[in-house]
């Protein structure tokens, strides 16, 4: 993990509230594992003093890019920020997704701007698998495009019917297993929000197939100190704590103690 | 002119007067990529009690103006824990480890503090007197200054190593409790502990915190911090450790100026992780444009 000062090379809003955010980072972008994450201190915001934690969607040698949406104070701010500033980065952060298993087949499951969590994965999969993405309407699907130049296959679902089919994630993975499940054995990588994840993870528990979650908790320090972003794991018979910034963000489904998440 | 920033505090040598504080660096480990933990004045672990324990359920923070709430509740790996998990790592470091303790009872204080006697390679123990996020014990031990001198004279009977109480800032009297920490013993007194504070949430009309409350840090309590170390810094003559806030050169210097013999950086290090770093680099630049040879021609010059 290193801190640096990014330059940002480019920023564009790309639809719906969604922004890609392009920087220069030579000590960062080039550790860059799929699933991790960066810290970004948000210039012009003096008075926050937390980092805000943002998966990398790209890392290309020595730049990399986030998509982001805006939701708050700090990425509201975020939006202002011109090509040719600087900001300062904290990472790469976190455990990512793992490589695909051998003899697995790989399907993406992301709910909104979760995708961005798993272009990494999609890019370097031997396999090129299936890909499944979820939203409220079609602004909120995003960078179809990309993961079809990898080869995947994507599948879209919207609530209200506006690009892909109408329904939620979950309704698309369940159809594609009954039509094209058969002699698959499926290797779950899943990002978007809390009540997705516990979807999909369940499905995953009762089929046996392993699935990997990226968990977006609220998170201070980044690096597994002030200890904020914990959630419960199984530990024994029992749970501990873990830390989605040390341990995570990405945690075997298998792990997670889906009944206390929010 | 290399300015000499080296500072004793209580019998712990420091090579600068920064340290960590308690709770934001977690036990080393967390920053060393980050951090040349050589450089720090000091490392302030977070608090320890005896056995392992697990804090508070989430929300355990949220972001304010200029600060941040938190109830983490102290979870930690006890003492045996942090003893085997820990100190192998921190001895490879030449830097003062100073433990922060805690216990529900006194006696669980004085027994915590007699096992660290024990154990090598400890510097100091910091006595957590005054988490704003326990149930039982700490916030009292802080704020009734019978139980405060109780326990302090319980952990000084059971330790030799040096002993700093750390103050709670929420008492009507903070002199009072500089003059009884030095009078039980104390070989010097840190503050401020956090500040008891909440945050609600119109939508859900609940507090932010699972804890309901908890403990306001950040350059919100910024001058706070400087009125009540000033006041202790007065009261006592074992030195005193500030802190409250501290993310610039400046704000360290302002805590010395008051009478502060060291300082600790606390929540900016989770904005900077460098922070504690850049502070005591900030301070020799300082003294080298002020002609000042040694910290002490600076500690407590304050013209109040």
């Amino acid at each position: 993990m290193n801190l640096e000062h990014a330059i940002v090379i480019d920023h564009q809003p790309i639809q719906g509230g969604y922004n890609l955010l392009h920087m220069r980072a030579p000590a960062v972008a080039p550790k860059v594992k799929p699933g991790q994450f960066i810290h970004v201190k948000v210039p012009h915001l003096e008075e926050c003093v937390l980092r805000r934690p943002f998966s990398v969607f790209r890392a290309d040698g020595d730049t990399l890019a986030i998509l982001y949406k805006d939701v708050g104070k700090g990425t509201h701010t975020l939006r202002y920020l011109k090509a040719g500033e600087s900001l300062s980065i904290l990472g790469p952060l976190g455990h990512g997704f793992p490589a695909p298993q051998t003899g697995r087949y790989p399907v993406i499951v992301a709910g909104g701007y979760g995708m961005a969590a798993l272009y990494l994965t999609a890019r370097t999969s031997p396999v090129k698998g299936v890909a499944f993405f979820g939203g409220r309407a079609a602004k909120d699907i995003l960078c179809v495009s990309d993961f079809e130049a990898l080869g995947w296959t994507v599948h879209v679902t919207t609530e209200d019917g506006s690009l892909g089919r109408r329904g939620i994630v979950t309704d698309a993975l369940d159809a594609w297993w009954k039509a094209e499940g058969a002699g698959r054995a499926p290797e779950l990588f899943v990002c978007g929000p809390g009540g997705m994840l516990k979807a999909v993870a369940a499905r995953a528990l009762q089929q046996g197939w392993p699935a990997w979650t990226s968990m977006d908790n609220n998170m201070g320090c980044g690096v597994g100190a002030c200890l904020t972003c914990v959630l419960k794991v199984k530990d024994g018979d029992g749970w501990t704590w873990a830390r989605a910034c040390r341990e995570g963000p990405v945690f075997d489904a298998r792990d997670v103690v889906w009944e206390e998440l929010a | 002119m290399n300015p000499d920033v080296s500072v004793n505090i209580g019998g712990i040598r420091m090579k600068n007067p920064v340290m960590t504080a308690s709770g934001t660096f977690g036990y080393g480990p967390e920053y060393a990529e980050l951090v040349d933990l050589n450089q720090l004045g000091a490392i302030v672990v977070k608090g320890i009690c005896l056995n392992p324990t697990k804090g508070n359920p989430t929300p355990r923070t949220a972001e304010v103006a200029s600060g941040l709430l938190n109830a983490i509740g102290l979870p930690g790996p006890g003492v045996d824990g942090f003893v085997s998990e820990y100190m192998p790592f921190l001895r490879n470091y030449d830097v003062p480890v100073i433990v922060n303790i805690w216990g529900k009872t006194v006696e669980e204080y004085a027994e915590v503090a007699a096992r660290f006697d024990a154990v090598p390679g400890i510097a100091g123990l910091e006595v957590n007197v005054s988490c704003p996020n326990i149930k039982e014990g700490s916030a009292l031990f802080g704020t009734d200054i019978r139980m405060f001198e109780r326990v302090v004279k319980e952990i000084r009977k059971a330790t030799k190593l040096p002993l700093m109480p750390k103050l709670a800032p929420n008492v009507s009297d903070i002199a009072e409790y500089a003059r009884c920490a030095e009078a039980c013993g104390a070989d010097a007194i840190s503050l401020i502990n956090s500040f008891p504070a909440m945050g609600v949430d119109l939508k859900t009309r609940k507090p932010v915190l699972a804890n309901k409350t908890g403990g306001l840090t950040g350059p919100a309590i910024k001058p706070i911090a400087l009125r009540l170390v000033w006041l202790a810094a007065k009261a006592v003559k074992i030195p005193v450790v500030g802190m409250g806030g501290i993310t610039t050169a400046e704000d360290a210097l302002e805590f010395l100026m008051v009478g502060a013999s060291a300082v600790a950086v606390g929540t900016a290090s989770f904005t900077t992780p460098d922070t504690a770093l850049r502070v005591a680099q900030g301070i020799r630049d300082f003294m080298a444009r002020e002609g000042l040879s040694s910290l002490s021609h600076w500690v407590g010059t304050l013209k109040a």
